[in-house]
């Protein structure tokens, strides 16, 4: 498999979604959704081969030396500026991390093309309106994701995070004609496009001081040049800081708001309105790790530019937190699962963050115990959140509703359903051998070489995390006998709905078993991992402790939790209410902004602007008025008007000629 | 000395343009305004260079011209004449602002 | 005007025009004014054959005094009762339409007899323009050649005849 074709990976979905857009809408929807499933088969299939030869290949300059190069594997020019010396390209670029994307994009798109097969359809199996538009927005979403993974500069990837978001806003807006879909869609839509407002200027000040927007310079592959460059221009500073600090700073807050950091992750809870194969898709695989990846990419200077780094860090340990301490009680299963993805996106982005400073050999190779984990993290992850949504959709769709009140003692009517949920609540809580617990793993030992207290702290979250999703796990399947809704009893769903959770679930169970750190490191060089045996036991304790903990409380129904609740009601509430984040921002938005900038800018427009142009038009208007009266229509009068001037005009012609 | 009838013929097209009230009569005074200038030309011609017809093929298109103009004006005329009854230039007012 | 017969010729036309001209525009009775225009414009064709122009003064009358005053006529048969007679004209449009023509006149009148030498000027010889020349004059395209405005004429003719049927055509 030549490395060239990697391109082919993404004309395949762009090319499915115009021939859907344009041609499905005509064809009946089944065949539409058929099709849209085997051109994600190939593709992944692809993708699949494309990832293979690149990890274990040899023949086409993947290895030089024991260490992974970054190859491009198409490049074209797209524009130049400043005198061809800032040239912006678009291209493919392989490298670890975006081969590894590809697999994990493919194969997270892929599940979610077939569930939906069944998903997207009512229970007799007929799709529903709007069928062939869905496929046709995967297809889009999956081309704009896979397209930014291999982007090969700064430029090229800003193009494909828009796309993102213009995608995942046709995706979560998808039931249009509900108007929570509607504010769902501009919600995330607004928030992701402000923070790649500060993600623009951040590649402006950064290209601007290190003349190039190619990953491949800034990663000084191509010599030492821009990286002395970027180098020189830490010295100049603004505000205290280095304007490459600020660069990456501004960065840093358009992946944080793709990746939905606090506090711009408001936008990913209510995103939950889209149907739920998407927020699999969205929300657990791939839209929200494009911050992490974008970090990830630009990880070489972030080593650099400390300031950053402490940032990232601080940010992604306190949503770790925050997201985990709110999912706790979120009755909403679906919302609960959005702010368990926080919360494991802070991890991947805290784990980024810390992999700098553990030894004081600043950007040595060891630096990349973090990252590798980051990345370890972001491909588990990947997998069991997927699989977690798409169980999360298979009993929506049985019981018609996203609460816990009315699901209770599935595990009954949902076998299989139940056992991949379990296996996905296990490998995200970190108990062995699930995928969770090796890189989860990684992270924690990564964390407590930069510092004690960061350990401990990341630590705990992963105890939430177990507890948090114990919790969602025993309110479903157990708790309390179900009580039937309706004619129907909830079944497991047909097929295509149980075959991904199946897959999904097996790559759970031994996802962790890939020797990440062979494959996927910041410089390419491999990296030696090795159990770190007592954090590991200390993490498996602390998980089991989260379980433990949440089996008590809510495996049978009792009046436990109830209590609790009602013991610390001001703390239960304020997570409950997301800590009154939406509120603040209501405030901010409505109060302050709207009524205090907006209100006087609109008066000034409707009172000063169009008044004067309505003054211009009044004048106008009676101007005209005053001198309508000259146009009576009477033809004659307007011959007589005419030679009274012929006449005059000769009659002076005559004159100067008589006198002169 | 052609000239002078041509005159007089033209002022009395002028006066019957302006005083007439029926677009027909109005109509025949323009013929004459038409019909002096036609002689001008081909008094101008005739005197001045006589060699040349220049002035008489400006004549013959515009008599084929006037032809033209006068049938379109009578169509115009009796299709007003069909709306309103009429052909008085001053009742004429449907169209006017 | 070297001939007594010439000048006879030139003053029964002149008059002719003066005086038809004047009653077409004043007279009450709208087909009486369409008949003296019928007369003017004979006599101009008069004035064009004493000039030697003879297609001209054929093309005068076949158009104008065969074509156009038949439309007049019928124009006039279709819109008016017989025996209507023309509303009294108003005063102040009398008024001014008599100072614009008696300017006018006066001006020009002015001006042609500043300029009086060409008056009494005896005619040259036209040489010999045949029927034949005259129609290769048409239809040639040298110096002298009329070709695009006859065909500019002859779309506008066309555009004419489809302009009258669609404008004058009942609904």
């Amino acid at each position: 498999m030549p490395l060239s074709s990697t391109i082919i990976v993404l004309a395949i979905p762009f090319f499915m979604f115009l021939f859907l857009g344009l041609v499905g809408v005509k064809m009946p929807r089944k065949i539409t959704g058929v099709i849209g499933v085997l051109a994600m088969a190939v593709t992944t299939v692809w993708a699949y081969a494309i990832a293979f030869t690149y990890f274990f290949g040899t023949d086409q300059g993947q290895v030089v030396d024991g260490v992974r190069q970054q190859l491009v594997t198409t490049d074209w020019t797209w524009l130049s500026f400043y005198a061809n010396k800032m040239i912006v390209r678009l291209g493919v670029l392989l490298d670890p991390i975006s081969a590894m994307m590809l697999v994990v994009i493919t194969t997270v798109s892929f599940m979610v093309h077939l569930y939906s097969l069944g998903y997207m359809s009512d229970h007799e199996g007929n799709p529903e309106k709007g069928f062939q538009r869905y496929y046709a927005d995967l297809a889009l979403f999956t081309f704009s994701m896979l397209g930014l993974v291999v982007s090969t500069n700064i430029f090229q990837m800003f193009v494909f995070f828009e796309m993102v978001g213009v995608s995942s806003y046709l995706l979560i807006g998808f039931y249009y004609g509900q108007q929570p879909a509607n504010h769902a869609s501009k919600k995330a839509f607004i928030v992701t496009r402000l923070a790649d407002l500060f993600f623009l200027i951040g590649i402006m000040v950064l290209s601007y001081y290190t003349e190039t927007f190619d990953f491949k310079d800034l990663m000084g592959a191509n010599g030492q040049s821009v990286m002395s460059m970027f180098k020189n221009s830490q010295a100049i500073t603004f505000m205290g800081c280095s304007v490459t600090g600020w660069a990456l700073t501004f960065i840093f807050i358009g992946g944080a708001g793709k990746s939905a950091m606090y506090p711009l992750h408001i936008w990913l809870p209510d995103a939950m309105e889209g149907p739920t194969p998407v927020s699999a898709l969205i929300h657990a695989a791939t839209m929200v790790v494009a911050g992490v990846f974008l970090v990830a990419r630009l990880f070489p200077l972030y080593i650099v530019e400390q300031g950053a780094m402490d940032i990232i860090c601080v940010v992604g340990a306190f949503t770790a937190f925050y997201a985990a301490a709110v999912a706790c009680t979120q009755s909403d299963i679906k919302r609960a699962l959005a702010f368990s993805t926080i919360s494991q996106i802070a991890f991947m982005m805290t784990s980024l963050a810390v992999s700098t400073a553990q030894n004081q050999l600043i950007g040595g190779h060891e630096a990349g115990l973090g990252y590798m984990a980051s990345m370890f993290h972001l491909f588990t992850h990947a997998m069991f959140k997927a699989l977690l949504f798409l169980c999360a959709g298979a009993i929506i769709h049985a019981v018609h509703s996203n609460e816990n009140s009315k699901m209770h003692g599935l595990h009954k009517y949902m076998p299989i359903t139940s056992i991949a949920f379990l296996i996905g609540c296990l490998a995200i809580a970190g108990i062995p051998p699930f995928a969770g617990f090796f890189s989860k793993d990684e992270i924690l030992v990564a964390c407590y070489e930069k510092g004690i207290g960061w350990g401990l702290w990341m630590s705990m979250v992963a105890g939430m995390t177990a507890f948090y999703m114990f919790r969602i796990y025993y309110l479903i399947f157990f708790w309390k006998k179900h009580e039937v809704h309706g004619e129907h009893a909830p079944k497991d769903q047909p097929w295509t709905m149980t075959v991904p959770l199946i897959v999904l679930a097996l790559i759970s169970c031994v996802a962790g078993f890939v020797p990440f750190g062979d494959l996927v490191t910041w410089d390419g060089k491999a990296l030696e991992t090795h159990m770190n045996w007592p954090i590991a036991g200390a993490s498996v304790g602390i998980a089991l402790i989260g379980i433990a903990l949440a089996t008590v409380m809510y495996r049978k129904e009792n009046p436990l939790p109830d209590k609790l609740a009602t013991m610390f009601k001001g703390l239960w509430t304020a997570s409950y209410r997301r800590f009154y984040m939406d509120e603040l921002y209501q405030f901010i938005t409505h109060k302050i902004i709207f009524q205090g900038i907006s209100k006087p800018i609109a008066w000034f427009d409707r009172t000063i602007i169009d008044g004067f142009f309505n003054l211009l038009g009044n004048v106008t208007n009676s101007a005209s008025w005053s001198i309508r009266k000259m146009q009576s229509g009477n033809v004659q009068g307007y011959v007589s008007y005419y030679i009274i001037g012929a006449v005059l005009l000769a009659a002076v012609t005559g004159v100067v000629i008589l006198c002169f | 000395m052609y000239l002078i009838p041509s005159l007089i013929m033209f002022g009395c097209g002028v006066y019957g343009f302006i005083t007439r009230k029926n677009m027909i009569a109005i109509l025949i005074s323009l013929e004459l305004m038409l019909n002096s200038v036609d002689i001008n030309f081909v008094v101008f011609n005739r005197y001045l260079y006589p060699a040349q017809h220049d002035g008489m093929f400006f004549t013959l298109f515009a008599i084929a011209i006037a032809a033209a103009e006068t049938a379109v004006a009578i169509a115009i005329i009796i299709n007003v004449y069909r709306v309103v009854k009429n052909v008085d230039i001053n009742q004429i007012t449907k169209m006017k602002f | 005007m070297e001939s007594l017969g010439n000048v006879i010729m030139y003053v029964i036309i002149a008059l002719t025009i003066i005086v038809f001209s004047v009653l077409a525009v004043t007279t009450k009775k709208i087909l009486r004014s369409a008949t003296y225009l019928l007369f003017v414009l004979l006599a101009t064709a008069a004035i064009y054959f004493q000039m030697d122009y003879e297609f001209l003064g054929a093309t005068q009358i076949a158009v104008y005094a065969g074509g156009i005053v038949v439309l007049f006529v019928f124009a006039i048969m279709l819109t008016h009762k017989p025996g209507d007679d023309a509303q009294p004209l108003e005063s102040h449009k009398r008024i001014a339409g008599i100072i614009a023509c008696a300017t006018g006149v006066v001006l020009c009148g002015v001006a042609l007899f500043s300029y009086a030498k060409f008056c009494g000027k005896s005619l040259l010889a036209t040489g010999d323009f045949t029927i034949d020349q005259l129609g290769e004059a048409l239809l040639s395209t040298d110096k002298f050649g009329y070709l695009l405005p006859f065909e500019a004429v002859s779309v506008l003719l066309l555009a004419c005849i489809i302009g009258g049927v669609v404008i004058a055509r009942k609904r």
